[in-house]
């Protein structure tokens, strides 16, 4: 089993001049980067790390926006055998204060030797250190100029073993900060051989991707993959693409792209506010599956984007699905490579009481469920009662999973490690079903909410809704409502307070929208103020979030009928 | 002319995105750097202001920098206008 830089090593060696990369960003040329170019850039890091005296295993943050140094320090990184963690780039929304902690948190699990950043926001990151915290070093990375490729066999890298921990991968949010994602170089090539078998992917596929590399369907399927398995990979920053999401479509129809992943409301995003003068000359033809990827997917997200795009080429067995975790490395399930994506039609009553997916009798009300396809080939699921029994099919239960592409565990938390199994499965928190061996993914289990792909942990919302004077320890509530028209989840927030009087309520609303944007960069749809002892609590005084959402939901809509 | 011009965005942005008719947009509250708009919204906002306005705005221009509140940006509609 080979390690990540011996790939690498072997690419360069083999296809220096092949245009691995084609770098997107708004205002600039497309930017195209050669294996040559990225190890050669890659090295000029690692020459640095080794220059600070980064040893082999010891963790660097990269906190860098999406751009050519984010590539090649990352890539560095592996090359010198230090384990590269991407951290989100403070966004103009969030507070400074709020995004130093959250490194100061991330530090203190983590441990990183070293920083990566600006020049301009060193200072910022220089204010989230400690004396005698573990950061011995912050490079700033304008002063990386690439210079004459040392002897690359030589590099750190390659005194790594294959169960040597790769790379780290974390959630956002103060919560996800602290649980790293650790991978080894086994896992992740693990994975991408039986991934890449089940996508068929060929050398004739080009991938197309605007997600974050901090995030695992980013740095897994829109990054490590196509450069480790010579696939060519456009990629676009996210902050590009929700300003213009017909990027996407012009970069496919530009480079003749084959595969993407998407989260569900992309779908839709892309279906509402793609105008037709930016789709003059579009081809869609040559996009062989769109994987709908990391929040739950819909029927009714892929048909919208369907009928949007069917007069530009797209293809309707293009719209595949993927079941996908960072602790899996990545995908778990791939489904519509080999025919369509199965759509099951399940009666709804039967679903929502006995937790049973059973057909839909003619004339009953029903929900189409998507199918996530089957396992890839190195993965095997099973559904699990609440008593940790294996349930036939079409039942719901808790999805375990268990695979040679698992983590390692989580970076220095062995007690959230030591949780996570079951006699050597991996729990993953989500719902579903299963049907002739096809996984359907249907709710989850913790209170997680997902907005546009992105995890976000209600705590970390209700903390900083607690910050606001009015707002008493314990009486808030957050947790995520499904959106039909933008495809995904949107965050609502109950709070409780003293005050009846409206206008005093109403300004209230606005502080705590005001503090968890800042403190979180989360946008709130809803901040419903309540009267004292609104809230639903456990019997042992936790708050119950999902009957507070229940509750919230049956008031919300008595609302709606009394003005309808 | 540049108070007709506050006076649709505002409500648009109360009605369309922020789906409270009744809320009052202040003439110097921040709308991005505050969340009130998130970035999903930003294309929906240019497409408003070109439809309306006959005014484009890059897509590049969709940040804080450019604009972030409604006094703001309706200089720069008035501005490209003329």
């Amino acid at each position: 089993m080979p390690t990540l830089p011996e790939i690498l090593f072997a690419h360069y060696h083999d296809n220096f001049d092949k245009e691995i990369m084609i770098l997107q960003q708004a205002g600039h040329g497309d930017q195209p980067i050669s294996y040559g170019d990225l190890i050669s850039g890659a090295a000029s890091y690692a020459k640095i790390y080794e220059d600070c005296g980064i040893r082999q295993g010891e963790v660097v943050i990269l906190i860098l926006q999406h751009g050519i140094e984010l590539v090649y320090s990352f890539w560095g990184a592996i090359l010198h055998g230090a384990i590269p963690s991407i951290m989100p780039f403070l966004t103009e929304k969030l507070l400074p204060d709020r995004y130093r902690s959250d490194l100061a948190s991330l530090i203190s699990v983590t441990k990183p030797v070293a920083l990566v950043t600006y020049r301009d926001f060193e200072g910022e990151v220089r204010a989230a250190l400690k004396p005698g915290d573990s950061v011995r070093a912050v490079i700033i990375s304008d002063k990386v100029l690439p210079g004459s490729v040392p002897d690359i066999a030589a590099l750190g890298g390659f005194h790594r073993s294959p169960d040597d921990i790769a790379l780290l991968q974390h959630s956002s949010g103060t919560t996800g900060l602290q649980k790293g994602v650790a991978l080894s170089h086994q896992a992740i090539l693990n994975q991408l051989e039986s991934y890449s078998q089940a996508l068929k992917l060929n050398p004739q596929d080009v991938i197309v991707s605007w997600l974050p590399l901090y995030h695992d369907m980013g740095l897994i399927a829109g990054f490590l993959m196509p450069i480790l398995c010579a696939i060519p990979l456009v990629i676009m920053s996210p902050f590009d693409w929700v300003r213009a999401p017909y990027r996407l479509l012009q970069a496919v129809s530009k480079y003749r792209g084959t595969l993407s992943w998407l989260p569900n409301f992309a779908y839709n995003f892309c279906a509402q506010k793609i105008q037709d003068r930016h789709l003059d000359g579009i081809d869609l033809s040559s996009w062989r599956a769109i994987s709908n990827c990391s929040e739950p997917m819909r029927y009714e997200s892929h048909q919208m984007f369907l009928e949007r795009f069917r007069s530009f080429g797209l293809r309707p067995e293009a719209l595949t699905t993927c079941y996908a975790m960072a602790e899996n490395v990545f995908a778990v399930t791939q489904g519509g490579i080999d025919g369509a994506v199965t759509v099951d039609e399940i009666d709804r009553d039967g679903f929502q009481s006995k937790r049973e997916a059973q057909p839909v009798k003619t004339g009953h009300p029903s929900i189409k469920m998507l199918s996530a396809g089957k396992p890839i080939p190195n993965t095997e699921v099973k559904i699990l009662s609440e008593k940790g029994v294996v349930l036939p099919d079409r039942f719901v239960g808790e999805i375990a999973l268990r695979s040679n592409c698992m983590l390692t565990g989580y970076y220095n938390r062995p007690d959230a490690t030591k949780k996570a199994f079951l006699d050597g499965w991996y729990l993953t928190g989500d719902y579903g079903y299963m049907v002739d061996g096809e996984v359907f993914v249907s709710g989850r289990k913790k209170d997680l909410i997902i907005v546009g792909g992105k995890n976000i942990y209600p705590q970390d919302i209700e903390e900083l809704a607690m910050k606001v004077a009015e707002v008493h320890p314990g009486r808030a509530s957050a947790f995520g409502v499904f959106n039909e028209e933008s495809g995904t989840e949107e965050v609502v927030l109950v709070a409780e307070v003293d005050t009846k009087d409206l206008l005093e309520r109403d300004r209230i609303a606005d502080e705590i929208r005001r503090v968890v944007t800042r403190g979180s960069a989360i946008s709130l749809h809803n901040v419903y103020i309540v009267g004292p002892n609104w809230l639903v609590k456990t019997s042992s005084g936790k708050n119950a979030r999902v009957y507070n959402r229940e509750k919230y939901l049956s008031e919300i809509n008595s609302l709606q009928n009394l003005y309808d | 002319m540049t108070e007709e011009i506050f006076q649709a965005l505002s409500q648009y942005i109360a009605k369309d995105i922020l789906k409270q008719p009744n809320r009052k947009i202040s003439h110097d509250e921040p709308l991005l750097s505050s969340g009130l708009i998130d970035s999903f919204h930003l294309v929906d906002l240019a497409i408003f202001v070109e439809d309306e306005f006959g005014v484009r705005i890059d897509d590049s221009e969709l940040n804080s920098s450019t604009f972030d509140s409604l006094d703001q940006l309706v200089s720069l509609i008035s501005d490209r206008k003329r």
